[in-house]
């Protein structure tokens, strides 16, 4: 998987709850058999004003100017702040791969569902989970006419701000290794392969039909 | 010492190992595949030079982008190209792996969590996931069930274990009885519109109470399916006559001394009496009514003889907010009557309700009667080609026809409009499936979530009506 230690950038803010991996990722683009292409059509509906196919010249369609996404004072933005409850729905890993192709790192919010939150962290992208009242905050303070810019930093679980704002986020160590080494979890699970065929055997002993 | 919840024991006899840092290593027994979420997992494994760590615990299906007329035609026939090379791929993988796969138009292929449960690939005690979050449904079982992203697909394929850590217990108590005409999908509902769509999160919920017990079993399945809703990656009921009955027979269960061996084991596939939950929610089951989704996703719902909330009087900001955006999209006025919306189409189908049991319920509705001239399409798709069989064999397609529904081949369909079914902007759906966001049922659609009766009574109103007034 791909590493993550830490992120200096601007963040986008999209002041909504229960953003779900539909409008994230549209399902016409899950068609594709390819990891690749999604970043495009990373919250398709929303950021252009036509309907959107696979396979079309996206860069001639029209722009929502109105989508946050779309406001150039955002370009080259790192990182995405939401409220509570992002990535709900379906569990397709299409999500965390258009967010990461278009350029995210890490997600800042409330609370995430746990099929995304466990998705994004295969994919290298971080979700950090902050309060209500410091997102409360960091939205009010994204509403400027410069954008914000936050410094988010995984070995010592912390995001920094302007003005002073530090606060420590949470995450759990198998997880955090993971990121920081970019491990191939497959590669860390086949080492215990001796150990899986002795589970085999004893529960072929015990419920045979299940094999 | 206090007893273990059912989650608890399915999770200890799954247990490969625990690692230091808080994360298990948890054996899988049934893994089910469909044509979205594996293609890259294939590619990955074989770029890893891996193979399949153990092939007869997978089990293949194409649902999500079939199309729902003349499938008999074959994949080649499939206009969409992109479609098209999605479930030939599907096809090529499981050949050259040796996968067990029901193609399309096999009688046995269809919606994966209906053909899951349906051959018996489903059963009590199994830990089952697939790439898609209705797993849950499969805890309908007493198996412990959930959906995983496409690098999990590809861990399990390549070892048949996941990484995972343990969830939290949640149980939901619903007593009964449930009234006339209330069925399983309006007990799940109103359970979301009651715990919200993250209430559940982190959690595996048990259902339980006369309101559960009393469903059949694809009634449970309807419950669990829609755990995930509820933020919950996994809903569980415990085992009783019920499900063994149901199990019996089916072509990939236990037969002979085995089937013996294991009633005897799933015996045990309930919380014991002292179990500890982490959270505990009881619900009157005797209070619910048939409930309509009126926003955007699906704890926005109310009764049908509610309405849809007034923004003006909700304090906090957030929530006002996100209100007025889903009635914004929803093209609805606060406090305007369930009973007035409009429909412009009717959607029967989904893992949530599109098994032989559903379509019954439906077509009792319907029976003798003629969808209203103010749709534009009723349509009906089956779960699966043995679920369309059935139906068949009963008549029911007959019924449907008759009264102006459209009846269809198998497969995902209007659920998430992968395929050519799907809802036009702007247009009012009821729909007999799960997820009602922005979108969903197509670009600009708008869905509102409904039980199979309430579908059908609807579709004949040409607006939403109580179903309990039709029975
Ligand atoms: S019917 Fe709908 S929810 Fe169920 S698996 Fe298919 S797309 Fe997903």
């Amino acid at each position: 998987m791909q590493q993550f230690i830490s992120e200096k950038g601007l963040v986008v803010p999209i002041d909504r709850s229960n953003i779900d991996t539909d409008q994230i990722i549209p399902k016409q683009y899950l068609k594709s058999i390819k990891r690749t292409g999604f970043g495009v059509n990373l919250f398709d509906d929303w950021r252009y004003l036509d309907p959107g196919e696979p396979g079309m010249d996206h860069s001639a369609r029209r722009i929502n100017p109105d989508f946050v996404l779309n406001d150039s004072k955002f370009n080259g933005a790192t990182l995405l702040m939401a409220r509570d409850n992002f990535g709900c729905g379906s569990s397709r890993e299409h999500a965390p791969w258009a967010l990461v192709e278009y350029g995210f790192r890490a997600v800042i919010a409330e609370s995430y569902a746990d099929i995304f939150y466990n998705n994004s962290f295969k994919n290298g992208l971080l979700p950090v989970v902050l309060a209500a009242k410091e997102l409360e905050y960091l939205f009010d303070k994204s509403l400027g006419d410069l954008p914000l810019e936050l410094m988010v930093d995984l070995p010592s679980q912390t995001v920094k701000g302007p003005d002073g704002f530090e606060t420590r986020f949470e995450i759990d160590s198998f997880r955090k290794t993971c990121l920081l080494d970019g491990l191939d979890e497959i590669g860390l699970s086949l080492a215990e392969a001796d150990g899986i065929r002795a589970y085999e055997n004893t529960q072929r002993q015990r419920t045979p039909w299940l094999f | 010492m206090s007893g273990r919840t059912l989650y608890d024991k399915l999770w200890d006899s799954h247990l490969v190992s625990q690692r230091d840092d808080g994360s298990a290593l948890i054996y899988i027994d049934r893994h089910l595949l469909h044509e979205v979420t594996s293609p890259q997992a294939f590619e990955g494994l074989s770029l890893a030079g891996r193979k399949p760590w153990r092939l007869d615990a997978n089990l293949a299906t194409v649902d999500h982008n079939v199309p729902t007329t003349n499938q008999a035609a074959g994949v080649a026939a499939i206009s969409d190209p992109v479609s098209r090379l999605q479930i030939s791929t599907l096809d090529d993988n499981c050949d050259e792996l040796g996968i067990t796969q029901f193609k399309m138009a096999d009688l046995r292929a269809g919606i994966v969590h209906v053909i899951g449960p349906e051959q018996g690939a489903t059963l009590p005690g199994m830990t089952v996931v697939c790439g898609d979050s209705h797993t849950a449904t499969h805890g309908a079982f007493g198996a412990l069930a959930h959906g995983i992203g496409t690098s999990e697909v590809e861990h399990v394929l390549a070892t048949q274990c996941l990484v995972t850590k343990k969830m939290k217990n949640m149980l939901v108590t619903v007593t009964g009885p449930l009234g006339l005409g209330v069925t399983a999908k309006d007990v799940i509902l109103s359970i979301i519109g009651q715990i919200g769509t993250a209430g559940g999160t982190g959690h595996a919920i048990e259902f339980a109470g006369e309101g559960i017990q009393s469903l059949s079993m694809e009634g449970r399945m309807t419950v669990c399916n829609m755990a995930i809703e509820a933020g919950a990656p996994v809903g569980l009921i415990a085992v009783d006559q019920t499900t063994i009955d149901y199990v019996e027979g089916r072509p990939f269960a236990p037969k002979n001394e085995d089937w013996l061996r294991a009633v005897e084991v799933w015996a045990d596939l309930a919380s014991d009496s002292k179990a500890v939950f982490d959270t505990v929610i009881t619900i009157d089951g005797g209070l619910i009514e048939p409930q309509v989704t009126w926003g955007t996703n699906p704890e926005m719902v109310t009764g049908i003889k509610g309405a849809v909330p007034n923004p003006a009087g909700i304090v906090d900001p957030i929530q006002r907010g996100s209100i007025e955006r889903a009635l914004n999209y929803m093209g609805l006025k606060g406090g305007q009557s369930i009973e007035s919306i409009q429909l412009d189409r009717v959607f029967i189908g989904s893992c949530t309700n599109s098994r032989i049991e559903d379509l019954r319920a439906a077509a009792k509705v319907v029976e003798g009667k003629r969808v209203s001239d103010s749709l534009i399409q009723a349509i009906v798709v089956p779960g699966s080609g043995l679920v369309k069989a059935q139906a068949e064999k009963e008549g029911l397609d007959q019924i449907f026809r008759a009264a102006g529904f459209e009846w269809r081949d198998p497969g995902c369909s209007m659920c998430l409009a992968m395929n050519a079914d799907k809802l036009g902007r702007g247009e009012h759906c009821a729909s007999t499936s799960n997820r009602n966001f922005e979108g969903r049922q197509g670009a600009g659609g708008r869905s509102h979530l409904v039980s199979p009766a309430m579908a059908a009574a609807a579709a004949i109103a040409g607006h939403f009506v109580d179903v309990r007034e039709w029975i």
